[in-house]
């Protein structure tokens, strides 16, 4: 069993997984799990009542926000249920926060409510004067989205899911059943046989790079590269595009500006620039929504930002560009007819996962079932382990302690005694666990602790992670990335001029005028 | 025939073009200072340009660091400032060092040394 | 499972400011001076400034960063500073209990008679100027750069492109060039240099690198690693000109050297009140902050071109608030910024005193030939004035007398 594709939807399906007894495989082209779109996702669990009747989008929706509860407790990532706030900025907004109001309610949502001008002053009071009309949903939760997948991640191999991280997948290929277990089985059916280069390996023999990789059943949830994969395995999707968002983080200084997420109204193809707390106390504003023609395409653009702020200052009036510590850019994967497409290839036992822009976060855990159950329609066996372990020990998060609690951790344990990041106060001891828990970049270390992701991005803690991740994992620094790939640190020094006999090659000091 | 060359001033944050016009070495008028400083700086700039030198060098054993700073004693012509840092990308100095010592003896034709700008033990 | 331990004065941080201030409090008469630096070694940011420059007013002769420091260590220890390493400080409050963590003690919470902020500042980032285009590796700032050069012995690529032109990032590009890396070019938004005249001489014209003013980075080009940058002129108004056609340029590492950013998040737990237009604490004549017993020096109250004059500066905070029990009384005279002042430390002035007090402004535009005025009671001429220089004042105490009670408008004029 594989599955291809290692962002939120492929960790909640592979962690959903290895609930049974299966050898399963996650084909993941990036350095760690959720380095594509998930990264860079909003990280809003949305309350329930976007999505229309009848699309996978809204059932899916609220399904998966009733599960993130139970696996935030397992998993130990950060999430709150923060409540969001769809606020009316023209008088044409209000049938839509009925429509939006009705069909929550039709599938059961709690708690949606209309506020007034003087709730919304007292309970938002930062928010724009002009708005007199809100919806209130209180179902709504922010999580951070890195987080997710990598406790999904790590919680399936925990429980014996393999993770090809680096593998991007060339080809695949359906082939007539041969002896795989080499137990004589040979009676169920073709098999896949998936190629994937194993990225970074540079200069080894192209043997040596790829990997095969032979599996009965296949989940494709490439994200982006999903009709990519589904193309190799001749089960074609339907058209897809992809819609770039742009993101802002502040800084701290901001916390508690908004309590709750801010909506301004939807339009059909987005649910706008929002105003989002940050399960981390920042606070994040955006996203944009652009089509883009290149799949790899995540560079902020002046326009982007221009545009974030200028609508934040309906919605929020005292935030500004000032505050601004981190931007970032992530592409949402669109199908034809803006709904999900979660579905079983016409060749068989191949389950596609496509199109999952908003609300793919809140729905993966919901999309996670849904494949299994298509699976098992398709003949795979789901039988639970006895040993399944759902949870993960609750990671360290020394700066969110109190003093009281970092005073006995620091007693008790040396490696909480040394900060390593001074923004968000991350210690040593969480930098080694996160390098254990899989962390093999900056980015990795960064989206896991938070070192590097305050208000001095990294200028500070940057030598010191990398000389910790040289430690643990035993590479030199010239080898540690920022994620991944050709993303290299730094370089050496060049070769003094007597050990490489050369003349000229090093002085650059006789560029000197004189 | 004389001839023009162009300095920047570098007294204070003004930063006055001035100017030298000369037949070879020999200075004939220097215009464009505001002071008696820029003056004198752009005769010597012209006449004997000089530059401390500080770099870094290998180290090996030292405790925390792995590049030693250094510098030349005295500034030294600035023609000879590549000739110095060619011989110092070559080197490796062995900790522990102390402030002041010298790690290149004579480092110029007229026999600066280069020495360390800092105390190391060693690890 | 913490401990309680008691000091006179506790500095926070070990730079050029702390040690500075620890001195000062050794010298205005405290028994116990503790300094707290997170580092192995005290010494902040000198020890990474390799580069001679420092130390021309204060020791009347010219060091490297590495040189001032040991001076001042050296000074320290002998006067008795207790130099805590490796210590963290986790938290300040307002009643001058600071929390500390280090390997060797675990968490310790120290009641002060005083306590003196020396947290210096942190570089801006990539996203504080909203440099458009991709996110790949290779983009850092100038400071961390050094740190990689200076101590770590590794190089932050072989051809960099360095975007702002104060002086670390003039004394970045030489560095890189001594080092075997090529600097395209130096790049300021700005209209004028931001470095001094003397580093734009000798780290760029001596080795032909050129500084393209009024010029910015548009756009970062590059998946994994920088591929290259595109620079674009900008207007008066420090936007792209319309229609201008950017320049590619091809490098592997662009270096950011666009300025400073006082670290008062520890400040800030202590309930001072802070200055917009230095981004640091508002402090009285003695260097105090506006929470009684908290001082503060250095480039955690106002960015310094100088590290003499934070010598200088963290001298009077640490000698303060070594006599911060005793009963003072409070400055009378309010400083307010007019017209061409763009900041102003300290604050209030004492006309009660009898020392000289020393005043240190930036002006809003470069100017030749103006006059500082002092309300209508003091006046002095300077030659030039420039927003990248501080302008040090001194006013000598029978000239203070003069100065009446209430606010006191500084100001520039032709």
């Amino acid at each position: 069993m594989a599955v291809i594709g290692g962002g939120v939807v492929g960790c909640a399906i592979l962690r959903e997984l290895s609930r049974y007894r299966l050898r399963l495989v996650l084909l993941e082209k990036e350095a760690e799990v959720g380095f594509g779109t998930s990264k860079s996702n909003s990280g809003i669990i949305h309350a329930g009542h976007h999505g229309a009747a009848g699309t996978l989008k809204g059932r899916l929706e609220w399904e998966g926000n009733q599960m993130w509860d139970q696996l935030a407790a397992e998993l130990g990532f950060g999430f709150r249920r923060c409540g969001e706030l769809t606020v009316a900025l023209r008088p044409e907004d209000l049938p839509v926060l009925q429509q939006l109001k009705e069909q929550g309610e039709a599938r059961g949502v709690p708690g949606l409510a209309f506020w007034d001008k003087e709730t919304i002053r007292r309970e938002e009071p930062n928010l724009h004067p002009a708005i007199e009309v809100a919806l209130y949903a209180p179902t709504s939760g922010v999580v951070n989205p890195y987080e997710a997948c990598f406790t999904l991640a790590q919680n399936a191999a925990m429980n014996g899911a393999e993770l090809l991280l680096e593998h991007e997948v060339v080809s695949i290929t359906k082939v007539e059943d041969r002896d795989v277990d080499g137990n004589g089985d040979t009676g169920n059916g073709p098999l896949f046989v998936i190629r994937a280069r194993r990225q970074g390996g540079e200069g080894e023999a192209e043997r040596v790079r790829v990997r095969e990789v032979v599996a009965r059943y296949v989940v494709n949830a490439a994200g982006t590269a999903v009709a990519q994969v589904a193309a190799m395995a001749g089960a074609a999707l339907p058209p897809i595009i992809w819609r770039k968002g742009e993101e802002y983080l502040l800084d701290k200084r901001l916390v508690g500006i908004v309590k709750r997420t801010i909506f301004p109204c939807p339009t059909p193809t987005s649910k706008g620039i929002l105003v989002i707390p940050t399960c981390d106390g920042t606070i994040m504003v955006g996203p944009t929504a652009h089509e883009t023609r290149h799949s790899d395409d995540r560079a902020t653009t002046f326009d982007g930002f221009s545009e974030v702020f200028a609508f934040v200052q309906k919605l929020v009036p005292a935030i500004s560009p000032r505050d601004c510590i981190a931007q970032f850019a992530g592409l949402r994967t669109v199908a034809e007819g803006e709904d999900f497409i979660i579905e079983t290839a016409p060749i068989g036992r191949f389950v596609q996962v496509a199109g999952i822009q908003s609300p793919g976060l809140t729905a993966a855990p919901a999309i996670a079932r849904m494949v299994a159950s298509l699976l098992e329609d398709e003949g795979l066996r789901l039988t639970e382990k006895d040993d399944f372990r759902p949870t993960l020990p609750p990671p360290v998060r020394f700066g969110q302690l109190s003093p009281e609690e970092q005073a006995a951790l620091a007693a008790a344990h040396p490696e909480y005694r040394c900060i390593v990041c001074r923004c968000e106060n991350v210690t040593e001891g969480e930098i080694v666990a996160a390098i254990k828990a899989g962390a093999r970049t900056l980015d990795g270390l960064k989206f896991r602790t938070r070192a590097g992701m305050g208000r001095c991005q990294g200028g500070f803690c940057t030598t010191r992670c990398m000389e910790l991740l040289s430690r643990e994992l035993g590479i030199p620094m010239t080898a540690i990335t920022k994620r991944g790939g050709g993303s290299w640190i730094v370089t050496g020094r060049p070769v003094p001029v007597g050990d490489q006999g050369a003349e000229g090659e090093m002085s650059s000091a006789n560029h000197m005028r004189m | 025939m004389s001839e023009v060359t162009n300095y920047l001033c570098i007294g204070c944050p003004i930063g006055c073009r001035l100017t030298v016009e000369h037949e070879g070495e020999q200075i004939k008028d220097i215009t464009g200072f505001a002071c008696r400083r820029g003056r004198d700086f752009a005769e010597k700039e012209h006449t004997d340009p000089r530059r401390v030198v500080t770099t870094t060098v290998t180290l090996a054993g030292g405790q925390n660091i792995a590049r030693l700073p250094v510098k030349s004693e005295k500034p030294v012509r600035k023609s000879e400032v590549p000739v110095i840092c060619q011989k110092l990308q070559n080197m490796v100095v062995q900790a522990p060092v102390r402030i002041g010592q010298v790690v290149l003896p004579g480092a110029t034709s007229d026999g600066i040394n280069v020495v360390a700008t800092r105390h190391v033990a060693t690890s | 499972m913490q401990t309680t331990c008691a000091c006179d004065v506790a500095v926070v941080g070990g730079g050029p400011a702390g040690l500075a201030a620890a001195l000062g409090a050794k010298e205005g008469g405290a028994a116990r001076v503790v300094l707290f630096d997170r580092e192995k070694e005290a010494g902040g940011i000198l020890w990474q400034c390799i580069h001679a420059g420092f130390g021309l007013h204060h020791f009347k002769e010219e060091l490297t960063g590495p040189e001032y420091a040991q001076r001042f260590l050296d000074q320290a220890r002998a006067a008795g500073v207790e130099i805590m390493t490796e210590t963290f400080v986790l938290g300040i409050d307002a009643d001058r209990r600071v929390r500390t963590l280090s390997p060797a003690h675990g968490m310790q919470v120290w009641e002060c008679k005083a306590v003196v902020l020396a947290m210096g500042a942190r570089e801006r980032t990539r996203p504080a100027i909203h440099t458009p285009g991709t996110r790949p590796a290779g983009v850092m700032t100038a400071g961390l750069a050094q740190k990689l050069v200076n101590i770590m012995g590794f190089l932050p690529g072989r051809r960099a492109v360095i975007l702002g032109s104060g002086d670390i990032g003039l004394i970045m590009a030489r560095r890189l060039t001594l080092e075997g890396v090529e600097v395209e070019g130096v790049y300021e938004i700005m209209p004028h240099p931001g470095g001094l005249n003397r580093n734009i001489v000798q780290c760029l014209h001596d080795y032909d690198i050129p500084l393209h003013l009024s010029t910015t980075v548009s756009w970062v080009h590059g998946r994994d690693r920088v591929e290259g940058v595109t620079v674009t002129p900008v207007d008066s108004r420090l936007q792209p000109v319309p229609g201008a056609k950017g320049r590619f340029i091809s490098c592997d590492t662009l270096l950011l050297a666009v300025g400073l950013i006082p670290e008062n998040e520890l400040s800030l737990q202590t309930g001072l009140a802070l200055d917009p237009a230095t981004g640091g604490p508002v402090v009285s004549s003695t260097m105090e902050t506006t929470v009684p017993g908290i001082y503060a020096c250095g480039n955690v109250l106002h960015i310094h071109d100088l590290v003499d004059y934070v010598t200088e500066e963290a001298m009077v905070a640490g000698w303060y608030a070594a006599g911060a029990v005793d009963g003072r009384r409070p400055d009378t005279i309010r400083l307010v910024r007019g017209p061409g002042i763009a900041s102003c430390v300290p604050h209030t002035l004492s006309n009660r005193v009898e020392r000289e007090q020393v005043i240190y402004l930036r002006v809003r535009q470069p100017m030749e030939n103006c006059r500082l005025h002092f309300g209508e009671v003091f006046e002095r001429r300077l030659r030039y004035a420039f927003p990248a220089e501080t302008v040090r004042v001194t006013i000598k105490p029978e000239v203070l007398a003069e100065f009446p009670d209430g606010d006191l408008t500084v100001y520039l004029s032709e």
